[in-house]
């Protein structure tokens, strides 16, 4: 889960990080307001979880509180790749002598959470690591052990910086440790970390991603959830107990198993054909999430066709096909539906689904089925 | 021969009262796993339909007083890595997680946890996998049983009904299975592919073993680089899924996605092929990959 850098500002700040003045709006007069009280030039940022709201346009400098009204009016509204920005954030202007990036991040390979920093602050992390890897400063934390103060002023004393400024950033650090490991993170960044020109240090910049997994221990922050970043359908399926990902193309995947759909969807694109998504009706095929799943799916927009992958296992293909039968007969779907079975008894089952009097094409193999489904795509 | 499960393993079903527990440990007896005992903390003595097996409080009663050396969890994710650490100080020799959705951190402290006590014999399978089945002698998990033939073919697989799906092409086309493993779709499981190749190499009624990952991580590479490090006895051929995932997507398992431009497909395939692994573009073309490496 993401939530927007207001938010994550409000933890940090909580933990103990030094972060820039700043006040949140969702109107222009109350982002003029908080400019006054800020008091002097301000910076008005919008509030999306996509990346590049600077080259889009969504940060722009004011000098005086008209101006941050103005400002608050382009940005609120405007659409930011898939986001359309609902909040800005008001912040003081800060006196810059060095960006830094600080971040903590799950590392997978090492089964633990690394700390990272870079002098190279306010571009893109990944740019860095991947062009100037001796740029990138890491410690590898034991999730047994935690950060230790002497890791932290490594990296502090690391990235050239004056000693007070080291030593700053060594507490950032270890609280920006304390703030990830206590809220089951997966990333908690500040990108630009900012040295003054007197050497004091602040953030000015906020992010964090949370472990889905875990966010059933943490309702405070599952509570910032911001549902209009989310793709409606996601979230339709997510209560429905369904895996789903919005994908764009025009052939609707529903299977059992997350690998199945996965493979569902190589095979499709392999064949020319374009996903429209990803939706995994979990291991077993009970005729209740079909009949969910399908209506989920119905509502992509630009659908050509449905491609239904089932393996039957505890549960064998005759009893799927006479669910899916049921299913089929009661909801209704505009466009062709194209399935595969295979798996115990799925010569039964094609039977059954050839037998029910429905207009469904039926496949034994993956190839053929996204073969015929690419072509129904493409001249529909 | 068969690797971690066979006709002396004696299975501890871990929430054997709750719905997915009861239903898979009946499952199980039916396909002939010495299911010995059931743990539901607080309900020492329950009954369960279907099965004989007494129900304990604690593993550690299951092991003193039923026998049993491997257990099966079924728990719900908040409970499931206390499960596992119950299980490893009981004795156990293996513990196959099935839950899924277990907080990365939880994991990561029952793997430090695990490496702590040091214990070499000691397996974690999972979590959210469908398990170990030695086919014909032992199941512990939840794939259907019926779907598989025993045979001198291996395989370890970051998926679950993927895994049927080729096992179910394996079977059809007379290529029999030695043991299969669902090693679990989390970003950190217990056994990787390099942690249980070794013993398909030395499980003398191993020939093969077909490695399906997919993407995120890098332990099909890791898979890769084992292979070529000296000279193998078993054979080894793949299929990895997600060619087509976009990156920065959770693709249903929470381990499979590209992140950092780490983690693509491509990578994989090419890592593997690079190794001399065959890589089958579609699931059903590893019973004829399998023919090939072991005539």
């Amino acid at each position: 889960m993401k939530i927007h850098e207001y938010q994550a500002r409000l933890l940090f700040e909580e933990a103990g990080i030094p972060v820039a003045r700043a006040i949140v709006a969702d109107t222009p007069e109350a982002a003029r307001r908080a400019a006054e009280q800020i008091g002097g030039p301000v910076a008005v940022k919008a509030q999306v979880h996509v990346g590049g709201r600077g080259k889009a346009g969504g940060v722009k400098l004011a000098t005086t509180p008209a101006d941050a009204g103005n400002a608050a009016s382009q940005i609120l509204g405007m659409r930011i790749k898939q986001s359309v920005v609902c909040k800005v954030l008001v912040m003081e202007k800060v006196e810059i002598a060095r960006e830094l990036y600080l971040g903590v991040v799950f590392d997978r390979d090492h089964r633990g959470h690394s700390v990272i920093a870079s002098a190279a602050g306010g571009v893109d992390i990944e740019e860095v690591s991947a062009k100037t890897p001796e740029k990138i400063l890491k410690q590898f934390v034991h999730p047994l052990v935690g950060l230790s103060a002497h890791q932290a002023r490594q990296i502090g004393f690391g990235l050239g910086v004056p000693p007070k400024s080291a030593l700053e950033i060594a507490k950032t650090l270890l609280a920006l440790y304390t703030v990830y490991q206590r809220t089951d993170a997966s990333l908690a960044e500040i990108n630009p970390y900012v040295v003054r020109p007197d050497s004091t240090t602040v953030a000015i910049d906020a992010k964090m991603n949370f472990d889905d997994n875990a966010l059933f221990r943490h309702k405070s922050i599952e509570d910032m959830r911001d549902m209009g970043e989310e793709e409606p359908l996601e979230i339709e399926a997510k209560n429905a107990d369904l895996a789903y990902v919005h994908l764009g193309g025009d052939i609707g995947i529903i299977g059992n198993g997350a690998g199945l759909v996965m493979t569902t969807l190589d095979v499709v694109t392999a064949a020319g054909g374009r996903p429209a998504n990803f939706l995994d009706i979990g291991g077993s095929s009970s005729p209740e999430k079909v009949r969910r799943a399908l209506e989920i799916v119905l509502k992509e927009k630009s659908l050509k066709a449905i491609f239904l992958n089932v393996f039957g296992g505890i549960t064998r293909c005759d009893d799927v096909a006479t669910g899916l039968v049921q299913v089929l007969k009661a909801v209704q779907v505009r466009v062709p539906i194209i399935i595969r079975m295979t798996g115990t008894n799925v010569e039964l089952g094609m039977k059954i689904l050839n037998e029910s009097g429905l207009n469904l094409k039926t496949y034994p193999t993956m190839q053929e089925a996204a073969l015929v489904a690419a072509d129904i795509a493409r001249s529909a | 021969m068969a690797i971690l499960v066979d006709e002396t393993t004696r299975v501890v079903v871990q929430g054997i009262t709750g719905r997915d527990g009861s239903f898979h440990a009946r499952q199980m007896k039916e396909y002939g796993t010495n299911v010995v005992a059931g743990v539901t903390p607080g309900k020492s003595g329950a009954a369960v339909d279907g099965l004989n097996a007494p129900v304990f409080d604690t593993v550690r009663q299951a092991v003193d007083v039923a026998g049993a050396n491997t257990s099966v969890i079924y728990v719900p994710a908040a409970a499931a890595a206390d499960a596992i650490l119950e299980s490893a100080e009981a004795g156990l020799r293996l513990v196959v997680c099935i839950t899924e959705g277990i907080p990365v951190n939880d994991m990561l402290r029952v793997h430090h946890a695990l490496a702590v006590r040091g214990d070499k014999n000691f397996v974690l399978i999972g979590p959210n996998c469908p398990g170990v089945i030695s086919p014909g002698k032992s199941k512990v998990g939840i794939m259907p049983g019926f779907i598989h033939k025993p045979g001198r073919v291996g395989l370890i697989s970051r998926s679950g009904t993927l895994t049927y799906e080729i096992v179910h092409a394996l079977t059809q086309a007379g290529v029999g299975q030695s043991t299969c493993i669902g090693i679990g779709g989390d970003p950190v499981i217990g056994s990787r592919f390099t942690d249980l190749l070794p013993r398909f190499e030395s499980d003398t009624g191993t020939d093969a073993v077909v490695l399906v990952g997919e993407i995120g991580g890098s332990d099909e590479e890791l898979a890769a680089a084992w292979y070529t490090e000296r000279k193998r006895r078993i054979r080894v051929v793949a299929f990895i899924a997600g060619v087509s995932a976009p990156p920065g997507k959770r693709m249903g398992h929470a381990g499979a996605i590209i992140s950092g431009g780490k983690g693509a497909a491509k990578d994989k395939i090419e890592t593997l092929g690079r190794h001399g692994i065959p890589v089958a573009s579609d699931p059903a073309q590893i019973p004829e990959l399998v023919r090939r490496a072991v005539p």
